[in-house]
C-alpha cells in the first residue's frame, strides 16, 4: 500500500475512540458488503459460507484499519481479503474435490487482476443479489430467522444491531442466524435461484418478510416506543433495492409503494413524548411529502405493470388515498371501503373486515359499521386482538353509547402489548367515562 | 438519517468524461441500493440571480457576478443508518473526483435534515 495514500480515518484519529473508528470502518464496510457478499458466493456457490467470510473481512478491516487508517480504495482491500479468506477456506477443507480445485484456480485468477473502484461500480450484482435474497428468505426457514437472515445478509446488520432492532437478547438472534444458515446447508439450498413461475411463487415469501420488518418496526408490538424506525428503513432498502432487481413484478412496487406511504407519517405519528397520534389528528403539513412522491410514483409504477389487483398494490393505493387527501375531512372513504372490499375478496382476513368497518364507520356512520365489528367479535383469530375492541370502543363513543365504549376500550387497553398505545386506549377509556358521566 | 450532500467548488468549467461516467455509475449503484431518494444538478450561477440583504436593503442581482466564490453544482438526498455512512459515501464520491479529475479542488459538505 503506498504510504501517502489519503487516509480519512487518519485525519480524524486526534479526536476519535475506538468506537468512533470502527463505526466508520461499518460504514465503509456496508457500501462494500453488497458486493463482496455476491461475489463470494458466486465463486463459492454457497451463500451462508459467502456471508461468514464477508464477516471475516470486516473483522480483518476493524483489526487494520485503525492503526493503517481507511485504505483509498476500500472496497479492493476488502474484496482481496474476503478472497483470500475463501481461498484458504478451501485449502483448509479436507474434501479438495475436483470441483473445488477448479473454484480455487478461478479465483487464483480473478485475484491477479485486483478490482479497482471503476470497475468496482461497472459490476452488475443484480443477479447475485437476487439469488441472496431469495436465499435469506427462503420459505423452508421460519419467519423470524427470514427476518433476521435477511437483515444480516442483505442490509449487512450485525448481530447485536439485529438484537437490538428486535428488542431480543443477542444470543437468541446469534442462535436464529446459525441454525437458518445450518438449515440452509443441509438441505442443499445454499446457492440456487429460482425462475420463472417458482419466482413469482418464491417472491411472495421474500415481500412477506420485508412487509414483517417493516411492520415490526412501523407499529411496534413489543416494547416503550411505538415507533423503531430503524426496522422500517432496513425494509424500504430492501423493497428499494427488491424493485430494481425484479423491476417488472408488480408486487414488488406495490409493497415498496405501501412501505414509502406508510413510512411518509412518520414524523407526525407521535407528539413530543412520543406518544401515538392517530391518522386523522395528525398534522399533515408534517407528512413527508417526498416520500409521498416516491410512494405514489412506485404504485403508478406497479399499476402500469398491470398489479393494480394485488394484495400489496391494493393496500398501497388505500394509503394513497389518505396521503392524497389535503384534510382528514377531505378522505374519500367511500373509496376507501371500496378498495378494502376489494382486497377482502382477494385474501380473506378478519383483519381486512376490522379495517373496512372502520371505513365503512367514516362514509356511512358508525351505526353500519357496528353490525359489522358485532359480527367480527364472533371471530375466533381476532380474539387476543387489541383493535377489535378498540374500534368498537370508538364507534360506541360516537353513537354515545358511553358506558359501553368505555368497557370496550378497557377491553382493548388490557390487550395491547405496545405500552404507549396501552396508555393511549386508557385515556380514551377515562375520556368514555367522563362523558358517561355528564350526559 | 436523510442527509444532503452538495459539492462546492470555486473549479471553473465542466467535469471530464470520465468523471460524468464515473459519478453516474455511483449515482445509478446508490439509487440500486435504496439509499438515493433524490438528486438534482444545477444550471451554472451565471444563469442564476441572488436576491440579497445588505445595510438594511434588499437588492435583486441577476447574473453573471462579478465575484465568483464557490458555487453549489447539485446536491443529493440520501438515506442512511448515521453520519458515518453519510461521510464514508461522500469520501468515495470525491474519491471519483480525485482519480478522474486531478486538478480539481473542493469540498463536499454533508449535513443531516433536522427533525426526527
Amino acid at each position: 500500500m503506498p504510504a501517502l495514500e489519503a487516509t480519512f480515518l487518519q485525519t480524524w484519529s486526534a479526536a476519535m475512540t475506538v468506537a468512533d473508528a470502527h463505526r466508520t470502518i461499518l460504514a465503509v464496510w456496508r457500501i462494500e458488503q453488497p458486493r463482496l457478499i455476491t461475489s463470494l458466493a458466486r465463486m463459492l456457490r454457497d451463500v451462508p459460507l459467502a456471508e461468514d467470510l464477508t464477516q471475516e473481512a470486516l473483522l480483518a478491516a476493524l483489526e487494520r484499519w485503525p492503526a493503517t487508517g481507511v485504505p483509498e480504495k476500500p472496497g479492493a482491500w476488502l474484496m482481496a481479503t474476503a478472497k483470500r479468506r475463501a481461498l484458504d477456506h478451501l485449502r483448509r477443507s479436507r474434501m479438495l474435490e475436483r470441483k473445488h480445485d477448479i473454484v480455487a484456480w478461478d479465483m487464483e485468477e480473478e485475484q491477479q487482476a485486483m478490482p479497482d473502484l471503476d470497475s468496482a461500480l461497472d459490476d452488475d450484482i443484480g443477479d447475485e443479489l437476487l439469488r441472496l435474497i431469495f436465499t435469506a428468505c427462503h420459505p423452508r426457514l421460519s419467519h423470524e430467522a427470514r427476518a433476521a437472515l435477511a437483515l444480516r445478509m442483505i442490509c449487512g446488520l450485525t448481530t447485536q444491531e439485529i438484537a437490538r432492532a428486535f428488542l431480543l437478547p443477542e444470543a437468541t438472534i446469534a442462535q436464529r442466524i446459525v441454525r437458518a444458515k445450518r438449515t440452509l446447508s443441509e438441505s442443499g439450498l445454499a446457492y440456487e435461484t429460482p425462475s420463472g413461475e417458482e419466482l413469482s411463487k418464491r417472491l411472495s415469501s421474500v415481500l412477506e418478510v420485508v412487509y414483517l420488518i417493516f411492520n415490526e418496526g412501523y407499529t411496534a408490538a413489543r416494547g416503550e416506543d411505538w415507533l423503531r424506525p430503524q426496522l422500517c428503513n432496513e425494509a424500504l432498502r430492501i423493497g428499494r433495492v427488491l424493485t430494481s432487481i425484479v423491476p417488472h413484478e408488480p408486487e414488488a412496487h406495490g409493497l415498496l409503494a405501501l412501505m414509502e406511504l406508510n413510512a411518509s407519517r412518520t414524523a407526525a405519528r407521535t407528539d413530543a413524548g412520543g406518544e401515538p397520534i392517530l391518522m386523522l389528528d395528525q398534522n399533515r403539513a408534517l407528512w413527508d411529502q417526498l416520500q409521498i412522491r416516491r410512494g405514489m410514483q412506485a404504485l403508478g409504477r406497479a399499476r402500469e405493470l398491470g398489479g393494480a389487483g394485488g394484495i400489496y398494490v391494493l393496500q398501497a393505493t388505500i394509503i394513497a388515498c389518505h396521503a392524497q387527501a389535503r384534510t382528514a375531512g377531505d378522505t374519500d372513504w367511500s373509496r376507501i371501503a371500496g378498495l378494502y372490499a376489494e382486497l377482502a375478496a382477494v385474501v380473506r382476513s378478519p383483519i381486512i373486515d376490522l379495517n373496512r368497518a372502520v371505513a365503512v364507520g367514516m362514509a356511512e356512520g358508525p351505526e353500519v359499521a357496528l353490525v359489522i365489528v358485532n359480527r367480527l367479535t364472533r371471530e375466533p383469530a381476532l380474539k387476543g386482538y387489541h383493535l377489535l375492541p378498540s374500534v368498537r370502543g370508538d364507534l360506541l363513543h360516537k353513537l354515545g353509547r358511553y358506558e359501553e365504549a368505555r368497557a370496550a376500550f378497557e377491553a382493548a387497553a388490557a390487550l395491547a402489548g405496545n405500552k404507549r398505545e396501552h396508555d393511549l386506549l386508557r385515556r380514551r377509556a377515562a375520556e368514555a367515562a367522563d362523558a358517561a358521566m355528564s350526559s | 438519517m436523510r442527509f444532503m450532500s452538495f459539492v462546492t467548488s470555486a473549479h471553473a468549467g465542466p467535469p471530464t468524461a470520465e468523471l460524468i461516467e464515473a459519478m453516474n455509475k455511483l449515482a445509478d449503484r446508490e439509487i440500486r441500493a435504496g439509499r438515493m431518494v433524490d438528486m438534482g444538478g444545477l444550471t451554472p450561477v451565471a444563469m442564476g440571480a441572488q436576491v440579497r440583504i445588505a445595510d438594511g436593503k434588499l437588492s435583486v442581482i441577476d447574473g453573471p457576478f462579478v465575484e465568483t466564490k464557490e458555487v453549489i453544482g447539485g446536491y443529493a438526498i440520501m438515506e442512511f443508518r448515521n453520519k458515518e455512512e453519510a461521510v464514508a459515501s461522500a469520501v468515495e464520491f470525491m474519491q471519483l473526483h480525485k482519480d478522474f479529475m486531478p486538478d480539481w479542488e473542493g469540498t463536499c459538505e454533508v449535513r443531516a435534515f433536522a427533525g426526527p
